[in-house]
């Protein structure tokens, strides 16, 4: 059976996708604090542990979210739902605020709230505790986009039994430039719930480049 | 299943620069851990497990001779350094070659280079160096292996997840080698943070002790070369037989109340393993000796019915060493294997945890065939890998 993705999300330039619809679009993006707080608004999103979250817990957290908001996860059995999410610049966005914490022995504050996020996979913590996933996770790094990585690492799940279905992308972030592109895949014939205006697209390489280019 | 074999290891901690000696480390039974006063490090003393400088430099400076390469030791950063020492001293022994098109570089970090954000290396390195995949980069082109590496960053699993996917990899048939490599040091960014978290134990650490009262932080590097054929010297085989990765859904940074977790991942990693819980004769935990973590293993290990099997954590002798950890105990656990022999869990004298697990005490010879490999970290990971000799 194929593997193929049955929902996705793209946030960058200013738009947010969900399935080929553009639900949101900002023109001129100040900061990535005004757009994702005005995407959390819009959304009607309810979560407060959302404001303690670093960026790109944030992103990922709101990707995660409008990815899942017409699925029930409890079609799958737990423990089967994975998370893989990838990037290229790791935490480093919260590493910088961490380090200039303690820049100076004069004026020395590092905070646990901060460094907890100094670590790449905690979005994928976050996105776990609200979904309730207990399954297989993984975060991966590389220099740019890399489908044929992701797409293996995802595959290998699905297809060995590791996982039933599972959410994969990338979650970039570095100061105001940012970029998310997340999938739901599945094996073609799981119980996915249709989506009038999205069919479902083969899980490959190009399908995910196509999604990393939505515009 | 296909088998995937572990054809040889290295270790690079406080204790060495080789598997053999800090297997030497191990069986002297002394911690590596000691009171630092570096305030390049933190501004005040701190335990930690440091690998020695002088001694990165001038194995570095002979590998460099080896290697016959043109860069001077200036241009590679500290991690670096001993990542790459750490990888040639798994290969030396071994007839793989770095450039083999079906083998597979993956590194497991936490933090990488970390260290170049502090204003006195920002003038010396290139500021893209700070991420992840340029450091793997330079790891590649020093070796010149092939493929794109693969760069796991999954907090304090990462050595594990890196050692079951280079498995699975293997496995698959996509690869037939997997240079499997992991790093950490110890830096003011890390060790910071940890004491705002007030994690760190102000003595070497203990894990599973009644006494304990945080983590010891180390810095080292692994490397583990695992293989689709078995070993061409007539040596004991070690093989990888599966391994599992779960979540616990529960707290970033704080471990399941319950452990049922990474029992799941254990259970999961057995059942791959075509063996039962009952043949697991030892387990290497990941005991990083917060009360909460040693806490929440032991109920792991008691849900999966392995109370009575030998348990140690290795962060007595080096600290926690992120995203190293995994892939060095991992490798300790191999020579265990192959030495025959259960190395007692430094730090450790009561048992302060409520389930009763079995915690080595004294260092002991006996038949070590089938183990278990767990690791947990922040984001409620967890890691469980099996190890059978063949």
């Amino acid at each position: 059976m194929d593997n193929q993705i049955t929902a996705y999300t793209y946030i960058g330039e200013g738009k947010v996708v969900v399935n080929k619809r553009l639900i949101f679009y900002q023109e001129k993006i100040a900061t990535f604090a005004e757009f994702i707080r005005a995407l959390y608004k819009q959304e009607q999103v309810s979560y407060p542990k959302f404001y303690k979250m670093d960026s790109l817990s944030k992103l990922g957290f709101i990707s995660a979210e409008l990815l899942l908001r017409n699925e029930n996860p409890g079609r799958f059995k737990p423990g089967s739902l994975a998370v893989v999410l990838a990037n290229s610049s790791s935490s480093l966005d919260t590493d910088l605020a961490h380090q200039d914490s303690i820049r100076n022995r004069s004026a020395y504050f590092p905070s646990p709230s901060v460094f907890v996020y100094t670590l790449a996979n905690i979005v994928i913590g976050e996105i776990c505790i609200r979904n309730g996933l207990k399954g297989e996770n993984a975060f991966l790094v590389s220099e740019k986009f890399n489908p044929a990585q992701l797409q293996e690492y995802v595959s290998d799940l699905l297809d060995n039994g590791y996982a039933e279905a599972c959410i994969c992308g990338w979650v970039e972030i570095l100061g105001n430039n940012f970029k998310a592109v997340m999938a739901l895949v599945e094996k073609e014939g799981s119980g996915a719930v249709l989506k009038k205006e999205f069919a479902p697209l083969p899980f490959t390489e190009a399908s995910l480049n196509d999604l990393m280019n939505v515009n | 299943m296909k088998p995937v074999y572990a054809i040889s290891e290295n270790i690079i901690s406080s204790l060495g620069f080789t598997a053999s000696e800090n297997a030497d480390g191990l069986l002297s039974g002394s911690s590596g851990i000691s009171i630092h006063q570096d305030t390049a490090l933190y501004n005040n003393p701190v335990a930690l497990s440091l690998v020695d400088t002088f001694q990165t430099e001038q194995r570095f400076e002979a590998i460099l001779d080896n290697y016959k390469t043109e860069h001077k030791s200036g241009s590679y950063t500290r991690l670096e350094k001993m990542l790459i020492l750490s990888i040639a001293g798994a290969l030396q022994d071994i007839s793989v070659r770095a450039a083999n098109p079906r083998l597979i570089l993956i590194l497991s970090t936490t933090k990488g280079n970390i260290d170049l954000l502090e204003d006195r290396f920002t003038a010396k390195f290139d500021h893209k160096r700070v991420y992840l995949w340029a450091l793997a980069s330079v790891i590649r082109d020093f070796f010149g292996f092939a493929n794109t590496p693969l760069i796991i960053s999954n907090a304090c699993i990462s050595g594990v997840m890196a050692l079951i996917k280079a498995s699975r990899l293997l496995r698959s048939g996509k690869y037939d080698y997997a240079v499997v490599a992991g790093g950490d040091i110890a830096t003011e960014f890390v060790i910071s943070g940890f004491q705002s978290f007030q994690a760190l134990s102000s003595e070497p650490c203990k894990p599973f002790d009644l006494n304990r009262k945080g983590l010891s932080l180390g810095e080292g590097c692994g490397t583990i070369v695992l293989s689709a054929n078995p070993p061409d010297t007539g040596s004991t085989s070690i093989l990888l037989a599966g391994g599992a990765v779960s979540n616990d859904a529960n707290h970033i940074s704080g471990p399941s109340r319950t452990g049922e977790e990474l029992s799941m991942a254990m259970n999961t990693a057995i059942a791959e393993s075509g063996i039962l819980n009952l043949d697991i004769d030892y387990i290497s935990a990941h005991g990083t000796a917060t009360p909460f973590n040693d806490e929440m293993e032991a109920k792991a290990i008691s849900l999966s019915g392995l109370s009575e099997v030998p348990v140690n954590s290795f962060k007595g002798y080096w600290g926690h060493t992120l995203g190293a950890s995994g892939i060095m105990e991992s490798a300790a656990l191999i020579r265990s294997m192959k030495m025959n022999c259960l190395f007692r869990s430094a730090g450790y004298e009561t048992l302060g945890v409520t389930e009763t697990i079995n915690v080595i005490k004294e260092t002991t010879y006996k038949p070590v065939n089938t183990c278990l490999k767990t690791a947990s970290g922040f984001g409620g990971c967890n890691a469980a890998l099996v190890f059978r000799k063949t």
